[in-house]
């Protein structure tokens, strides 16, 4: 059996504060901040800086043999996400990349299915949650990426038990395609999900042997809070409880399990008990228990699970960014579909940045195109010379026009330049160094 | 780099210009039929007189058979030429090759574009399949990192840099009222220019040549046959051409306040020509004038001022029409827009009235009988360039 030997996350630096949304929608919003994938964002950029995060913790000799995708929000279908995360990653041609695809227990469920392999496999799981303005799972929604690697060597924490529950019921549901999914009404999927998750905490308990008093850190998340606050309150859980980061992040779906595991990870002491019970469903729960590795991995790769910069965003842009408020592009072509032929022969340069996607660029020159078509105009655009001694023309992203200067230290960043007849145009921008 | 050239063994004989600007009422084949008739009747010849034709068109026909329908010839040899913006010029280096080399007597170059049938802002090229990480800023955008380079680099404040690249707008613009074939015929004073909001950098819109249709073209012949044609030829003393590698982008040494192909285009043409000092040797010169910060760099890069004083030398007036050398006399691409395929031979055809004392109200002492024209294409790093040195005869 596997154990965990890496973590990383990734949450966007946008922010709405929810109390902008009644302002607009007339209903919804509430209080604290949600966390929003930028224009040029998707699941699989925020996975890849993720991943990015987990591998640069990982010994060189340690490289993935697999890596899996986990989403409820896959940029494509049909086609498999996991290989531009792989390709963007520059991981070798012979480690597999797969989906786990479409719903928010995909994700537990790779990390699960990735415990009991036993080749070391990348587990990329991201989210973006979206709902009609006004809607819960609007504000209550958050978008981000967590990334874990499992195998076997110098583990910083080991799988001391498990258990699952499965039922079906419809407590909600989203036809492909749609923007928002719909709800039952509430108590229905209470009565359900809390009775299930006491029976399998008992069991996950008793597969570990130990005791509930023996449970340092407690993760508990699911689409239906009012369960998770519910059971959190019968199994006495309360003062040993991650925060769930719903006042300042949401709700991030498919990624919650892995982004706050990576936050008990990041706080944990060695050898304490770390409980990880999702509720999607069905109930699944992951008992970890961390080894004498963790502090020594966590002092040679710091924040690893740290929330990085934000930025306040309002909800015009926000609704802008998801598609729901079209807002006027400049009056230019917009850019044609990419070449399928042209990417696969040229993607060391498009999905590594030619291997150069670590290292750092100090900006030359810039400026501000207020004339060429984007998404989300204006363009802002620099002369990065980079500590390699190579110079670039790049597209800055996650800074507002009024804080760019020559002199400014980047870093790159996998996003999705832009998309034409379907077709995603994965590249590089550079922002200000993190 | 080495070129022989073919100096004063080509004559210009006849030329022509159509009006430039938004030709909502014509299609590509009118302007061409326009430019067409004008240049055989500017030199006294039919059509059929004409035994090969050079059709410069960047995006507006395929194939010689856009001239060939356009005018109704369907039995000689047109080749139909690209080279970005510099694409009418290229049509003249070629045609002029073509008749020094004595496989034709008689060529025309010309030039058309129909910009204004996109329905788009500015110039927007086809989009040939890529990978998708090309650069995708606007040529106002790219060329805007020239003006806070310059200044940063000469000690200019940004404000005085703003106010010389209005001194260099409103100059074109003034020449350019005098233009019946301009597209834009009104002067701007520096002050309106400043006050204009920024769209890409600090340019406004009035930093930027406009977008508009239009066409032109040139005939010409062996010079000992010149005489045939016309008592006043244009004898062409220097074509040069640099299609760089584009490895500006790349160069950590690159600073963006010069055109190194630009550079090497004019000394090669300089040394065709003969030409030594071309500020005092010049009557005028035409250049491309894309962007406001693109004529300031230019003024330097052709030889025209030092390095580091071409922003005083404009403030100064010193390329005024009645400065020491006159620069785009006929308003250059600020006034006449730039219709891609024409712009290049609407140089040209300046330089031809010019030099043969025809340019009304707009004329320039033409004592000095040389001009330079300078034609380029694609953005600061990554650049074609093109340069002429014509000699009244």
């Amino acid at each position: 059996m596997n154990g965990i030997l890496s973590y990383g996350t990734y949450v966007p630096r946008g922010r709405l504060d929810r109390s902008q949304i009644k302002e607009v929608a007339r209903t919804g919003g509430g209080k604290g901040t949600r966390s929003v994938a930028s224009f040029d964002e998707d699941t699989t950029t925020m996975g890849v800086q993720a991943a990015r995060r987990a591998l640069s913790g990982l010994e060189t000799s340690t490289l993935p043999s697999a890596l899996w995708f986990a989403t409820a929000d896959p940029t494509y279908l049909d086609k498999t996400n996991a290989t531009a995360i792989h390709a963007a990653l520059g991981l070798d041609p012979r480690v597999q990349a797969a989906d786990f695809g479409g719903a928010v227990r995909s994700g537990i469920a790779a990390f699960s299915a990735a415990v009991h392999t036993d080749r070391t496999t990348l587990v990329v799981a991201a989210d973006m949650r979206t709902g009609l303005p006004g809607s819960a799972e609007e504000s209550f929604g958050g978008d981000a990426a967590a990334a874990l690697i499992f195998g076997s060597g110098p583990v910083i924490a080991e799988l001391i038990g498990e258990a699952s529950a499965t039922a079906e019921f419809t407590d909600r549901w989203r036809a492909p395609g749609d923007p928002t999914s719909k709800y039952w009404e509430e108590r229905f999927g209470e009565t359900q999900y809390i009775p299930m998750a006491q029976v399998a905490w008992s069991e996950a308990l008793e597969s570990a042997g130990i005791s509930t008093e023996e449970i340092d850190h407690v993760v508990v998340t699911g689409p239906h809070a009012r369960a998770a606050r519910g059971f959190v309150t019968r199994a006495t859980l309360a003062d040993r409880i991650i925060d769930d980061l719903a006042d300042s992040v949401g709700w991030t779906g498919a990624a919650s399990p892995g982004l706050l595991l990576s936050r008990a990870l990041e706080a944990a002491s060695a050898d304490q008990v770390i409980a990880v019970v999702s509720m999607a469903d069905g109930v699944d729960i992951m008992v970890f228990r961390t080894t004498d590795a963790l502090p020594e991995f966590r002092s040679s790769a710091p924040g690893l699970a740290e929330l990085g910069a934000t930025a306040s965003l309002s909800y015009g842009t926000y609704l802008a960014w998801r598609g729901m408020l079209p807002v006027q592009p400049p009056n230019r072509p917009e850019p044609a579909r990419v070449s399928a032929a042209a990417s696969a022969r040229n993607r060391s340069r498009k999905f590594t940045f030619g291997g150069r996607s670590d290292v750092h660029g100090r900006i030359t020159t810039f400026t501000i195109d207020r004339l060429v078509y984007s998404p989300s105009p204006p363009v802002i655009f620099a002369v990065v010379d980079f500590e390699d001694g190579s110079r670039t023309a790049v597209e800055l992203t996650d800074v507002d026009e009024d804080d760019v200067g020559i002199g400014d230290i980047v870093e790159m960043t996998f996003r999705r330049l832009s998309t034409a007849d379907g077709i995603h145009n994965y590249f590089w921008k550079a922002r200000p160094l993190q | 780099m080495s070129s022989n050239g073919i100096k004063g063994q080509v004559a210009i004989v006849g030329m022509s210009c159509t009006r430039f600007g938004e030709r909502f009422e014509v299609g590509l084949d009118e302007l061409l039929q326009e430019a067409c008739t004008e240049v055989c009747e500017s030199a006294g010849v039919d059509l059929a007189d004409i035994d090969a034709f050079w059709f410069g068109t960047a995006q507006s026909a395929m194939s010689g058979i856009g001239l060939a329908r356009a005018i109704g010839v369907g039995d000689k040899p047109i080749t139909r030429l690209e080279n970005f913006c510099a694409t009418g010029s290229e049509a003249l280096r070629n045609a002029a090759y073509a008749v020094a080399s004595g496989a034709y007597d008689v060529a025309m170059a010309i030039g058309g574009e129909k910009v204004k049938d996109g329905g788009y802002q500015g110039l927007n090229a086809a989009p040939i399949p890529g990978d998708g990480t090309e650069r995708s800023l606007t040529a106002a955008a790219m060329y805007s990192m020239l003006a806070p380079a310059y200044a940063e680099k000469y000690g200019v404040d940004l404000g005085e840099m703003k106010r010389v690249l209005a001194r260099i707008a409103s100059k074109n613009h003034a020449n350019g009222a005098l233009n019946p074939k301009a597209q834009f015929r009104k002067e701007m004073s520096v002050e309106k220019l400043c006050a204009m909001p920024n769209v890409a950098g600090m340019l406004s819109i009035f930093d930027c040549a406009g977008v508009a249709d239009g066409a032109a073209a040139a005939i010409v012949v062996r010079a000992e046959d010149a005489s045939k044609y016309t008592d006043h030829p244009l004898y062409i003393d220097a074509l040069s051409f640099v299609a760089g590698d584009g490895s500006g982008l790349l160069d950590p040494a690159y600073d963006y306040t010069t055109f190194p192909e630009i550079v090497r285009c004019a000394a090669d043409a300089y040394a065709q020509a003969g030409i030594t000092d071309p500020r005092h040797e010049l009557a005028l010169a035409e250049v491309h004038d894309c962007f406001t910060p693109t004529e300031l760099v230019l003024m330097e890069d052709l030889g025209f001022a030092e390095r580091g004083t071409a922003w005083k030398e404009i403030q100064a007036g010193s390329f005024d029409r009645d400065g020491d050398l006159p620069v785009n006399p006929d308003g250059g691409l600020k006034s006449f827009g730039h219709p891609v395929g024409a712009s290049g031979l609407r140089m040209h055809y300046e330089v031809w009235l010019q030099l043969r004392g025809e340019a009304g109200e707009r004329q320039v002492d033409r004592s000095r009988g040389k001009a330079l024209v300078h034609n380029l294409g694609g953005y600061p790093g990554e650049m074609v360039s093109f340069v002429s040195i014509l000699r009244a005869g």
